[in-house]
């Protein structure tokens, strides 16, 4: 299970929500169309709720993958409106 | 610029916003207000643009406050009385945000120095109480192609519009000139209930904050009016034809700014 390349990644795993969403918005605010971005969170709420937040940002969420340490990593594409 | 810690915090609730994120709330930051007016109107748009992060807010006036405009200039409080009110609105919004750098204007805003001021914002708002200062706000701005929101508040009713040079009709396309002396009685004359001042007044902010970040349709080519009592709102759609306008149009007799005479009991 290889994991997938990315251009800049942001840890949330110590925030909660909802800045879990906001400091992960933030590093993807600074990416460029197409670019990924990978998100180390927590399991619990901000799994249940960043991935959802993004797709409702319009970016596509490409995978979201079990660390085994009670975390995880979410990986976004940057979709930039217009 | 990168957002530090603690102003991604501070302004959370604007970055989870997809039409903000992290870079319209840069945008603000960067942003130049100025609020002409530190009175009903002004008091809560100074506040909220203040809160908001809008990193330059100018603010103009020329009055101290008075035990009568705390009922609804909510800038200033009662320890205020007979401050300067540019002065004491630098306070209360430093005191909210130190991000916000404030610049004050303690003088009254008249034809001979409206032209110099306007010029560094890039968004202004009309917080004033009289004809005279309405039309030099307006014709200022078109002159100087900035874009601004107009509004006006009295007893139960407030209205608004906003100007963006370029896109539909300025004030004067609507109203042409200031009403004949005593036909319209001012709100020292006629009352207004306070939290007026807060409907409109933060509508107006509202106007400037999605100008700066460049989302939303603005009140362009539209007058939106409230009326308390009723309870109701209307948004009135302008004549789009802008070319007889005197300050706006094709061939305008207005090239500077005017000093209309002041109602005298508009005076102090």
């Amino acid at each position: 299970m290889g994991e997938l390349q990315f251009d800049e990644q942001v840890d949330i795993t110590d925030k909660v929500c909802p800045m879990t969403f906001v400091k992960a918005k933030v590093t993807l605010d600074e990416l460029d169309d197409g670019q990924i971005l990978a998100i180390r969170m927590n399991d619990g709420e901000p799994v249940q709720n960043v991935p959802r937040s993004m797709k409702e940002e319009g970016h596509q969420v490409l995978k979201l993958q079990d660390n085994g340490d009670g975390t995880y990593t979410l990986y976004v594409r940057k979709v930039e409106e217009e | 610029m990168a957002l530090t810690d603690e102003q991604i915090e501070r302004y959370s609730r604007h970055i989870i916003l997809k039409e903000v994120g992290a870079k319209g709330q840069k945008k603000l930051l960067n942003a130049k207000v100025l609020i002409i007016g530190a009175g009903g109107l002004g008091a809560p748009a100074a506040m909220y643009l203040a809160a908001a992060g809008v990193g330059t807010i100018g603010i103009a006036d020329a009055d101290d406050v008075d035990l009568s405009n705390l009922q609804r200039q909510i800038i200033h409080s009662t320890a205020d009385v007979g401050k300067p009110k540019v002065i004491s609105a630098k306070e209360t919004m430093e005191s909210m945000n130190p991000d916000v750098k404030i610049k004050t204007y303690h003088t009254f805003v008249d034809a001979s120095n409206i032209r110099e001021l306007i010029r560094e914002y890039d968004f202004i708002l009309d917080g004033t109480d009289n004809f005279p200062a309405k039309f030099l706000i307006n014709d200022a701005c078109v002159l100087e192609k900035k874009p601004f929101c107009h509004a006006g508040i009295i007893r139960f009713k407030g209205q608004l519009m906003t100007y963006v040079p370029g896109e539909g009709p300025c004030y004067r396309c609507v109203f042409q000139s200031p009403p004949p002396k005593d036909a319209v009685p001012t709100c020292k004359q006629a009352g207004v209930i306070g939290a007026m001042g807060g409907v409109i007044g933060s509508l107006q902010a509202m106007e400037a904050v999605k100008y700066i970040i460049g989302k939303g349709d603005l009140l362009t080519g539209y007058l939106l009016t409230f009326d308390a009592l009723k309870m109701e709102f209307r948004k009135i759609r302008l004549p789009r034809d802008t070319h007889n306008c005197a300050v706006c149009g094709d061939h305008p007799t207005i090239t500077e700014p005017i000093d209309y005479e002041l109602n005298v009991c508009e005076e102090k």
